[in-house]
């Protein structure tokens, strides 16, 4: 099994060393005992990325992500756990409803920055919520002429005026998902950087603020601007 | 480990199937048959469950249980719509249908049973030991409830089921030991009463679902009816008649239907003769397939949805689909086959018998939880999404569906009244937005200590086992003290009464050895009849008047005997019967001998 790799964040999660629940030897992080080989549970405190044995970082290789999965799967199914006792059969199915979760949320690169940010949030408490003004101005007088095209007659002059409006806008707004996309990924890169580079003194831990802020700062944009999107698609297809 | 043998219960036909050194086979009954009809026949002399049942169902239509599979983990409403279709009574019991039947009333998981205690019994006759354990096949798209009900069933036949598992994702075991393929495959179910659409993935023997989407009460059923409803009309208008008033006929327009559409799957056109009541002649007429094809067109296209959705709930498009593997006896329909090759832009994947298929993958998965096969392994989803109520009335998701099980959420609850010692809590299925209009799967009531309002904190967790199958376990996280917690199905029997039915069913179970001797022995009455009536008209002229006499005598005998229940009488008439017919077989051999040195063969003769 895998060593999962310390990441530089104060937060970082080590795998507790515990006993094992039925021979009480010595357990640190793997998921069978070494003396009696019975399956461990998989921590609470575990987080996903070490629950599937990978480094903390942003960027995953899908086929690596994938199969990284499918081997835990077979090592904690509930299918291979039929004659082994109760308690055996309890940890499994945990361990692969946790193994399952953690496979869901990192497969997303959203879902997998979102739970990163979540972890590190420690850090980074001052971050924003809510959208910068000038896009929660946009998209509330967006809001307003996609309701007067709705309620209008779209064969008319205003309708078709306010169509191509809209239309305009979609434009305007779906080039900027695409800006956001690339930002993010160069954010993800930068931070799987600093990461490898394992400092920690002032000036990184400046810079990993500074990304953790960026990155939480356009996922929430993120999914203002595809909401309106939606609705977009939706009204004029 | 004992041997787990794999079921397809389906709603037309049930079938079981054993793992042998690494090839599952579906195990035949004495007749060689390997389908079983799903109908139940309470008889004067017991019960009759498969084909001997379905020949009751023209004889004793109100007594005799089809498609039982549609009531499985469903109130009486919820098939309000269907009820003209059945003969006989249901009423409802604690959110559960009840069967009306020769003055008892049964629950569809113990009608169910009964099917499934044949299945083990053909098993054990076949493999010569007890059988106890199964896998048992569900339609992927069944909910909580409709599980939970397979599995009672199963327990009440004395099975312990290791696993219920979807039928879709049962094909593709088999598919993919059949085939030994890699890629993305989309396997389309089309049955007798449900239809449903699984996306795989297949890689290195991992069997990962994607996708999963369906109708739990549309099948080849639907389409009989349809035709059945057509002749129902023509009938009213040309005869001013309304054959609905006759139970009999009604099941024997049905059939009539059944076999049409079956034929026109080969044929262009075929003919329909429905015998009217109270001598009033036949009805017949032509159907083609084109008329068919018309006519339930609309029940096809109901069939692409779904598989519209799973698509895109996979992320995928048709292109990404390498094979369409076809599961299902209505998927022999021309129709279904057209219309499945324009959605997927490919050729269906038919090499698989769309009846068995099933079956042998759940012998599959058996053989998996058996430790046999240790190189696959199947991840399916949960088809539907799980939440529970939350203030106004609206459903908040948990588990969103098409997430991989075993799955689980922790939702942590507290109180919003000082000194409050409860939280009602309901546990609903669906994917829509309201509370009402999802599946009710259970409420119940959180106990929390008296406390100031926000104070306590009690973590619910909801896990979705490798079955489907919801348990729900409560932690007071202040005392770290896990809670036991009742909950209370909405739609399904509660654990007293499985408990109950599992009794019954074992003290019935003597009943139906002896039912089981009796059919047999009149089976065995009536080949050996029609055995002596050979005999007698073909070597009646080489025995003596007298001979022929007795041998005519004990013909009656064991004839009337063989219409009554005594098992006894019927073995001692048949004794009877072979003995004075001694001479008469006697004489044709001698017969046949001489014929033989006269140089002639028998086939010449004869
Ligand atoms: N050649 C055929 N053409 C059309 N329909 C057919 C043909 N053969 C069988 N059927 C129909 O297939 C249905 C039975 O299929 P199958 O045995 O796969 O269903 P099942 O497994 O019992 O049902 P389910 O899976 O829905 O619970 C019946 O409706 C039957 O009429
Ligand atoms: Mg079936």
């Amino acid at each position: 099994m895998n060593q999962p790799t310390p990441s530089g964040g104060s937060r970082n999660v080590q795998m507790a060393r515990s006993m094992c629940w039925h021979c009480q030897s010595e357990v640190a992080g793997e998921y069978f005992c070494e003396r009696c080989v019975k399956v461990q549970p998989v921590s609470k405190e575990t987080d996903y990325f070490t629950c599937l044995g990978l480094p903390r970082r942003l960027t995953i290789d899908p086929a690596v992500l994938e199969a990284k999965y499918y081997e835990r799967s077979r090592a904690f199914h509930p299918d291979f756990y039929l004659n082994k006792t109760e308690a055996e059969q309890a940890i499994s199915l945990d361990n692969a409803a946790t193994l399952n979760t953690a496979y869901r949320t990192l497969r997303d690169p959203v879902q997998r920055a979102e739970y990163l940010l979540d972890l590190e949030a420690g850090s980074v408490k001052t971050i924003r919520t809510s959208p910068p003004a000038d896009l929660f101005e946009e998209i509330l007088e967006l809001q307003d002429t996609l309701d007067a095209y709705r309620a209008g007659d779209h064969s008319s002059e205003t309708g078709r005026r306010l169509r191509a409006r809209l239309e305009a806008e979609r434009g305007a707004l779906e080039r900027r998902q695409a800006e956001m996309e690339d930002e993010l990924q160069k954010l993800f890169v930068e931070w799987d950087a600093l990461q490898d580079r394992g400092e920690a003194d002032g000036h990184a831990r400046m810079e990993r603020d500074r990304l953790l802020r960026r990155m939480r700062e356009i996922l929430s944009n993120r999914t203002y601007v595809k909401n309106i999107v939606n609705d977009l698609v939706e009204t004029i297809g | 480990m004992a041997r787990i043998v794999g079921i397809d219960l389906g709603t037309t036909n049930s079938l079981v199937a054993y793992m042998d050194k690494g090839v599952p086979r579906v195990i035949p009954g004495a007749d060689g048959r390997t389908m079983v009809p799903s109908v139940v026949a309470m008889t004067d002399h017991g019960l009759l469950v498969g084909d001997e049942a379905k020949d009751h169902l023209l004889r004793s239509p109100d007594r005799t249980v089809y498609s039982i599979k549609r009531f499985m983990g469903k109130s009486l409403a919820d098939v309000q719509g269907e009820l003209a279709y059945f003969p006989y009574t249901l009423t409802e019991q604690g959110g559960v249908i009840r069967i009306k039947l020769n003055g008892k009333t049964y629950s569809p998981p113990q009608i169910s049973a009964m099917i499934l205690k044949e299945l083990k019994r053909r098993a054990e006759a076949y493999l010569e030991e007890d059988i106890t354990k199964a896998v048992i096949t569900v339609p992927a798209y069944f909910n909580d409830s409709q599980r939970q009900a397979t599995k009672d069933a199963g327990l009440i036949a004395g099975l312990e089921v290791l696993r219920i598992i979807n039928e879709p994702t049962a094909a593709s075991l088999a598919y993919g030991l059949q085939e030994k393929t890699q890629g993305t495959i989309a396997v389309y179910d089309f049955g007798g009463g449900t239809f449903d659409i699984s996306i795989l993935k297949l890689k290195q023997g991992i069997f990962e679902v994607l996708a999963t989407n369906g109708d739990t009460h549309l099948g080849g059923d639907d389409i009989d009816r349809r035709i059945a409803d057509l002749l129902l009309d023509e009938i009213r208008s040309a005869y001013d008649l309304d054959l609905g008033l006759y139970p009999d006929h009604m099941q024997a327009l049905r059939l009539e239907a059944e076999r049409a559409k079956i034929r026109l799957s080969d044929e262009l056109k075929t003919l329909l003769t429905v015998e009217l009541p109270d001598g009033r002649g036949r009805f017949t007429r032509e159907l083609t397939r084109d008329q068919l094809e018309s006519l339930v067109a609309d029940i096809i296209e109901r069939t692409l949805a779904p598989c519209r959705s799973a698509l895109k709930d996979a992320g995928l498009t048709t292109e990404h689909i390498d094979e369409v593997v076809l599961v299902g006896g209505s998927t022999r329909m021309p129709l279904v086959r057209r219309r499945v090759q324009e959605l997927f832009g490919k050729q269906p994947h038919c090499h698989l018998n769309p009846d068995e298929v099933v079956a042998l993958g759940a012998a599959v998965q058996a053989d998996i939880l058996s430790g046999g096969t240790t190189d696959m392994l199947l991840l399916d989803v949960t088809p539907l999404s799980l939440g529970i109520e939350t203030m106004g009335g609206v459903m908040s998701c948990l588990i969103p569906r098409n997430t991989t099980i075993p799955a689980n959420a922790k939702e942590m609850f507290t109180t919003y009244a000082d000194g409050q010692t409860g939280v009602d809590i309901h546990i609903l299925q669906g994917e829509r937005e309201l509370a009402k209009d999802n599946r009710s799967l259970a409420r119940f009531r959180l106990k929390v200590p008296p406390l100031p309002a926000g104070v306590p904190r009690i973590e619910v967790t909801f896990l979705i086992d490798a079955n489907g199958i919801l348990h729900v376990t409560a932690k007071d996280m202040r005392t770290g003290r896990q809670q036991s917690i009742e909950v209370k199905p909405s739609y399904g029997l509660s654990e007293t009464e499985v408990e109950r039915m599992i009794e019954e069913s074992f003290k019935f179970a003597k009943e139906d050895v002896a039912s089981r001797k009796l059919i047999e022995a009149r089976l065995d009455a009536g080949s050996l009849l029609t055995a002596t009536e050979k005999s007698l008209s073909e070597g009646g002229h080489l025995v003596p008047d007298d001979v022929r006499t007795a041998v005519r005598a004990a013909v009656s005998a064991l004839a009337s005997a063989k219409e009554g229940d005594d098992v006894r009488a019927i073995r001692t008439r048949m004794a009877e019967l072979e003995q004075t017919a001694k001479p008469l077989s006697v004489a044709l051999m001698d017969d046949s001998l001489k014929r033989g040195l006269e140089g002639k063969k028998l086939s010449d003769v004869t």
